[in-house]
């Protein structure tokens, strides 16, 4: 049992004031803008929710909104079973664990910037290890600049890459705090493999996989150095996910009042989907 | 050898190819990459290597990064221990909002935060120091590091707090001296994490820096674009941002999945 005891707040002022800082006073300031028109020497006038309702109602928005979604839904549909299907068939014990975990982890440990440019580098039609091996070895013809499919395929498996190792990691830390003795009582009982794996291990990974999907809905939407160095957006505008939009929009045109709606309609479906997952994943807990 | 590990062979065999080929790609000439494809370096060449260890512009962008990553650690870490202590042994008003609230600073886009925090760190004068960089990188690896030490914390009992007080131990003795040794691997991995979310993030870094601060992330945009094709430079400057991640990793071997988890599995 906790004891209550407000002191306590002293000991978490530090952490707010902090976060505080670097939190609200930007948001502050974000909120600011989207309400504002301005054209430039800082003369800024009152625009009342005028930005937010062009932002709700642009194509543009939408459209970057729409493939943000797709490409969010494609990466927790892969990366999700296949780092459970990896994390099953891996060793319990021995040597080659400790292997496993450290080349495993290690896409994670690579700033996000060098990710796109080995992908870059790795994927260069005539002279990229895979480029060359898809357009000279198979026959298909590859190039990421041209193909938005290709383009599309390239950033969904560099995310593959870069994060099923997490999803691994979280579901094998549930996986090898099941006790033998467990498994021996399903195999007395005749389980099946199936069996085995929806009422022994899938339950010991539920609270893993939930911070897991967390992580992964909340960072994959997010997403934007990776795919910037790699595609920039394109072919096109084929690539453009919504955090690549608005700082073409923010800095590149520096439209700042549509700018700063669009990012507070984004941060609010981030929160908002987010709450969803935790809320579903954690129904039945308590 | 069980035919299932075959998957995490593949596996591994398909993260270490984009890998091998950057290393690759770091030992050869400008001419061999443009000349045509090879597998393994022709003409073998430490040429890019030496031009990054002697171009001041290069290995200070690596000073650089690893100087406001090491603040970033130390001040993360510091400033979440008591609040994690706070959140694992007290209920208080407002408890569980503060640390939901916490979650979310983890969910805003950072594209978001970059204009305002250009102009927050402009305004307070701190633009283009390490300070700025390792400030900005609190606004992540704070909540990070008071969930992971959370957990960590949650899981050595209480009764040994009290058996302390009833020692006679002052709490900043009882927190130093026996509590701080008994979650050891905790702060470690705390420390791993921020260390990591620090050196992978890129776009506050860049934001923020202008000369002074610039992280090896900015110098290596630069070259990427005014240079054009040196493909092999990028790579070797690429291949040695890997290695910090890849000599802490080793430490924490054990205890990733459970830093992973936020300290909770």
């Amino acid at each position: 049992m906790k004891t209550v005891n407000q002191k306590a707040w002293f000991f978490v002022l530090p952490v707010l004031l902090l976060v505080a800082f670097n939190a609200l006073i930007p948001m502050m300031t974000v909120v600011n803008y989207s309400v504002q028109e301005t054209f430039g020497d800082n003369l800024f006038f009152w625009e009342g929710l005028g930005w937010f309702e062009q932002i709700l109602r642009s194509e543009r928005f939408h459209a970057a909104l729409g493939r943000q979604f797709l490409f969010t839904g494609l990466i927790l549909l892969i990366e999700v079973p296949l780092g459970i299907i990896i994390a099953l068939s891996m060793p319990k014990k021995g040597f080659w664990v400790p292997v496993c975990l450290v080349l495993m982890a290690l896409p994670m440990l690579i700033p996000w910037n060098v990710v796109g440019a080995m992908w870059n580098i790795f994927t260069l039609p005539d002279i990229g290890l895979l480029g060359y091996f898809m357009n000279h070895t198979l026959g298909i013809d590859y190039d990421m600049t041209q193909n938005p499919l290709a383009a599309w395929i390239t950033i969904i498996t560099m995310d593959v890459w870069h994060w099923t190792s997490l999803v691994v990691l979280l579901c094998y830390a549930g996986l090898v705090s099941i006790p033998d003795a467990y498994y021996q009582a399903a195999r007395i009982d005749g389980a099946s493999n199936w069996a085995v794996f929806r009422y022994i291990q899938l339950p010991k990974m539920k609270q893993v996989l939930t911070i897991a999907i967390l992580l992964r809905f909340m960072d994959s939407f997010n997403i934007y150095t990776e795919p910037f160095v790699l595609t920039g957006g394109g072919p096109g505008n084929s690539t453009t996910l919504l955090s690549i939009d608005l700082v073409k929009i923010a800095l590149g045109q520096f439209d700042l009042g549509p700018a700063a709606a669009m990012s507070l309609i984004y941060f609010a479906i981030t929160l908002l989907v987010s709450w969803v997952f935790y809320t579903l994943m954690t129904k039945d807990d308590t | 050898m069980q035919r299932r590990y075959l998957v995490p062979l593949f596996y591994i065999l398909f993260l270490m190819l984009p890998i091998y080929w950057l290393v690759a790609m770091s030992f050869k000439t400008t001419n061999e990459i443009l000349s045509g494809f090879s597998l393994f370096p022709q003409t073998f060449t430490l040429a890019n290597y030496k031009e990054i260890f002697t171009d001041p512009t290069w290995y200070w962008g690596y000073i650089n990064s690893i100087i406001y990553v090491s603040l970033n650690t130390v001040i993360s870490v510091c400033v979440a221990l008591p609040a994690a202590y706070a959140f694992s042994r007290y209920r208080f008003l407002g408890d569980k909002h503060l640390f939901f609230w916490l979650l979310t600073n983890r969910m805003a886009p950072a594209a978001v935060f970059a204009l305002p925090f250009f102009q927050l760190y402009s305004a307070v004068g701190l633009f283009d120091t390490y300070l700025a960089v390792a400030l900005a990188h609190c606004l992540f690896n704070i909540p990070l590091a008071v969930w992971i030490l959370e957990g960590f914390m949650s899981g050595v009992p209480k009764e040994l707090d009290e058996t302390a007080y009833v020692d006679g131990y002052s709490f900043p003795a009882f927190f130093t001296r026996i509590f701080l040794p008994s979650i050891k691997a905790g702060v470690g991995v705390t420390a791993f994490f921020c260390f990591m979310f620090s050196w992978v993030e890129l776009l506050l870094a860049k934001t923020l820096t202008a000369v002074e601060a610039k992280p090896i992330a900015a110098v290596m945009t630069r070259t990427a674009s005014s240079a054009g094709y040196e493909l092999g430079l990028l790579a070797a400057a690429g291949t040695l941002t890997i290695i910090p991640g890849a000599i802490v990793i080793y430490f924490v071997r054990n205890y990733i999945a459970k830093g992973f988890a936020l300290g909770r599995v």
